[in-house]
């Protein structure tokens, strides 16, 4: 009965339990987040039906997608569960165990997040040309993703109270038995993040040469200006994202698993033996070399090797500014909208709950162009004015990026015990003034982590970018294509630097707070 | 407290971008003083234009700024990738807030003139092109054009390919490098279909593939391949090579172009061009425009700037190039080049794409 263990401190008692009926006040703004998370796949609704019910099922039926649908997946599911055992790994030895040097490793292990897929699957091409198709495809997906599942493990091996496993060994059970069941839904929902990059991302797959679901919808709107089998192709993508999202959500089941008051003042660090402890040193320095050196060094090669090419300082600091600004806005409307969802998602147990939350997932495994397209869509019709300014692409970034943000608020207000809410309440305070004053102040660290992790990700975003700026305006990504697709590397090369630069900054912030004692 | 340092570090970059755009802000009000151009597209005076530009900023943006210096036009360009900023001009439909779209291949062209998107141009225009240079239906015009070509390495190749068609030999088993998702290319694979036809087309797409030819997402990543030994041939656009030449050098360029025999599809002249939207209110600022792209300046920019061909007679073409009537290519109707869902569905058929 290793519930009674996992929930045993929230469970029992009436206070403790799930809610069920979603108060208006966080109900209205989730409805309102998920409808702008479906927008895109509403868009793909009205462009496969205004294409035929023959051009859909003949889309459908064509021996060629089922071959992508299997590649897609299968990319995924290695890329997923790489990520999980590279991310799991590295928060355990970080978290749990005497590993010399192990703050520096965990802020290493979070720096992946600052190398764009493309630039990584570059710069691996270019020192390994035979690397392409799949191998290389979840090689370069692996060593940007796994931080995804990294983070919110290692925030959660930090949090779990020793008390429990001695509860546990009292029991008779094994201590990770305790361990295993309350990093299970961090880990999922970091694997979930990394399964729905990896079905969407398209940069590094055609770098890598690798044919995709992705690829394909790529190809249909470049070769064929034909919108109908690109939107038959991304509705399929939703459908198996979809997929993927209950299946995440059943798996976490229905446990509690906030603890009871304050944070734990210690923690059990497992003492590696010798051989261990260069085992997992040359574990650690293996995963930092490939995902962080690596790809820092060949920014330096390529700096050097283009040195001649002249970059203007002007560019790179418009591109700089506008990236930062875009990318923080992106960041702050992002987790606005996130907040009422994850906070249903946390608390309530309802099948309003669950839709809402699904929904704000569904989309995300869409590639960019399909969610800028679906933009251009709403935009040109219902919000002119808008369209091809700041707050549009700001939006995109939203859509895109919203899961980080939910994840985020959902796994830090799960971990914050629900008592103090329900104290609260008891005290005769409303939904809102329990959220302003209990429940965000205490998640407000978990919830600016992942605005961080937003902004980080819409840092490096391209096709939406290219679609929706304003005109005029060059992000250092926008710059980067530029520059690379008039096959000026050199003159790439510091655009690619800044940008890697730049993104380090918040992957350094979230990596130590990954090797914080006390959080 | 980590929280504060998070918010710290979420702040710098906030006050870093507010100092940035101040920046930007003050240089624009020094280089631009006359009014009206930090304006939106709508609120722009009638003598001002916004280009859709599927060409490379790097390319092209020197030639819009001597558009701007001839015409006085305050131009403001858009750049993407020319297929998806169709799909966007798509998607806008009779709202786009593009006058001029310039796109890289005939291609784009023909799909946005056949949704009726486009407005036919003023025939003297025309006219200043070759007539296999522009569309059949008057609607869009090529300002420049470009060569496929067989890049070949002559370390490893002695005699240079005469024809696509030499390509499927077992010799190069392996060692042929195709781009079959790039614009051009499957441009080239039309020309091939209507050239040669449907069974002959197929034939050559198998055997190349039954050679093993090595596939590429990009011309340029084809030049690398070769340029570092692991093809010895490749097909691509001519002006690639000239552009690598002048990044890297000579020295660091050892593959060279072979231009196909007369006839041969291998050797199909695509082009850039221009075309001015249907909803656009500013048409005649926008015909002035496409009037300044095939004019002499603009046409000896092709030529020196970016190795391209130009299109109008009497401007040269570049050092180094067979002049552009001595490519006997395809005879083929660059129109028939919008038949592209069939080179698609013969692409997928073979498995290509």
């Amino acid at each position: 009965m290793a519930r009674t263990v996992t929930s045993s401190s929230a469970r029992g008692t009436r206070l403790g339990r799930p809610l069920r009926r979603v108060p208006r006040v966080l109900l209205v703004p989730a409805v309102l987040t998920a409808l702008i998370s479906l927008l895109p796949v509403a868009y793909l609704v009205v462009r496969a039906s205004g294409g035929g019910i023959e051009t859909v099922v003949e889309t459908i039926w064509r021996a060629r997608t089922w071959e992508l649908t299997v590649a897609s997946l299968g990319l995924a599911a290695a890329v997923t569960l790489l990520s999980i055992f590279v991310g799991v790994s590295l928060a355990w030895l970080v978290v749990r165990t005497d590993l010399p040097g192990r703050r520096v490793f965990g802020v290493l292990a979070a720096l992946p997040l600052a190398v764009p897929s493309y630039v990584a699957a570059y710069i691996w091409i270019a020192a390994f040309p035979g690397l392409t198709g799949f191998t290389g495809s979840v090689l370069v997906l692996t060593l940007v993703s796994y931080p995804y599942v990294y983070l919110p493990v290692a925030a959660a091996l930090a949090r779990i109270d020793p008390a429990m496993e001695e509860v546990a060994l009292s029991l008779g059970r094994g201590r990770m038995s305790v361990v295993l069941r309350q990093l299970r839904p961090s880990a999922a929902a970091g694997a979930l993040l990394v399964a729905m990059y990896a079905l969407g991302e398209f940069g590094a797959v055609s770098i890598m040469r690798f044919d995709v679901f992705t690829t394909q919808i790529y190809t249909s709107y470049r070769a064929s200006f034909d919108r109908t089998p690109a939107a038959v192709l991304g509705l399929l993508l939703v459908v198996v994202t979809f997929v993927i999202v209950v299946a995440e959500s059943r798996s976490r089941g229905r446990a509690a698993y906030a603890t009871r008051g304050a944070p734990p003042r210690r923690r059990r660090v497992v003492a590696l033996r010798p051989a261990g402890k260069a085992a997992a040193l040359v574990w650690s320095g293996a995963v930092a070399a490939a995902a962080v050196g690596f790809p820092f060094a060949g920014i330096c090669y390529w700096l050097l090797e283009g040195a001649s090419s002249g970059v203007r300082p002007d560019r790179l600091l418009a591109a700089f500014g506008a990236t930062v600004g875009m990318a923080a806005a992106g960041a702050l409307v992002s987790t606005a909208l996130a907040v009422p969802v994850g906070v249903i998602a946390a608390r309530y147990r309802s099948r309003t709950a669950s839709v809402l939350e699904q929904a704000s997932y569904v989309g995300h495994a869409l590639p960019g162009i399909v969610v800028a397209l679906s933009l251009v869509f709403f935009a040109v019709r219902y919000a002119y004015p808008l369209y091809q300014r700041w707050p549009m692409l700001v939006l995109a970034y939203a859509v895109l990026f919203l899961p980080a943000a939910v994840g985020a608020v959902r796994a830090s207000v799960l971990q914050s015990p629900p008592v103090l809410e329900e104290v609260a309440r008891s005290l005769g305070r409303g939904p809102f003034a329990v959220m302003r004053q209990v429940t965000l102040p205490l998640a407000l660290p978990g919830v600016t982590a992942g605005a961080a992790l937003v902004f980080l990700t819409a840092m490096k975003e391209l096709p939406a970018t290219l679609l929706l700026r304003p005109t005029g305006m060059d992000t250092l990504a926008t710059r980067l294509w530029t520059e690379t697709g008039s096959g000026a590397y050199g003159a790439a090369a510091p655009y690619a630097a800044v940008l890697m630069l730049v993104a380090a900054v918040p992957g350094f912030v979230l990596g130590r707070r990954s090797t914080k004692e006390d959080t | 407290m980590s929280m504060r340092r998070l918010i710290a570090a979420a702040l710098l970059p906030l006050a870093l971008t507010a100092a940035a755009c101040g920046g930007q802000a003050t240089q624009e009000a020094q280089t631009t003083p006359a009014p009206g151009t930090s304006a939106t597209p709508e609120s722009f005076g009638e003598n001002s234009l916004v280009i859709y530009s599927g060409r490379n900023e790097n390319l092209i943006a020197p030639l819009i700024d001597k558009l701007k210096a001839a015409t006085g036009v305050d131009v403001q360009v858009r750049y993407g990738d020319s297929a998806e900023l169709a799909a966007q001009i798509l998607e806008e439909g009779d709202r786009t807030r593009a006058d001029l779209y310039f796109s890289q291949d005939a291609g784009a062209l023909g799909a946005l003139s056949k949704a009726g998107l486009l407005a036919p141009l003023p025939q003297p225009l025309l006219d200043r092109v070759p007539e296999k240079y522009r569309g059949a239906d008057g609607t869009w015009v090529g300002v420049s054009g470009r060569a496929r070509v067989i890049a070949y390495d002559p370390r490893q190749v002695k005699d240079a390919p005469k024809s696509v068609f030499d390509l499927t030999d077992p010799k190069y088993k392996g060692k042929v490098g195709w781009a079959p998702t790039n614009a051009s290319f499957q441009s080239f694979v039309t020309a091939l279909r209507e050239v040669s036809g449907e069974d002959k087309a197929r034939k050559w797409l198998t055997d190349m593939k039954a050679n093993d030819t090595q596939t590429f997402a990009k011309n340029g990543d084809i030049l690398n391949a070769l340029d570092e030994g692991k093809i010895s041939a490749g097909l691509i656009n001519h002006y690639y090579w000239f552009e690598k030449v002048a990044e890297k050098g000579e020295a660091a360029v050892p593959s060279k172009l072979a231009f196909p025999q007369a006839g041969d599809p291998g050797s199909l002249v695509n082009v850039a061009g221009v075309a001015v939207l249907k909803a656009s209110k500013r048409a005649e600022v926008a015909q002035k425009a496409t009037d300044f792209l095939l004019a002499a300046e603009a046409q000896k920019y092709f030529s020196d700037d970016t190795k391209e061909y130009p299109l109008i007679e009497g401007v040269p073409t570049a050092a180094g190039l067979p002049a552009l009537d001595s490519i006997k290519g395809p005879d083929l109707d660059l129109g028939k080049l919008d038949s592209l869902d069939q080179t698609l569905t013969l692409l997928k058929e073979v498995g290509l794409v």
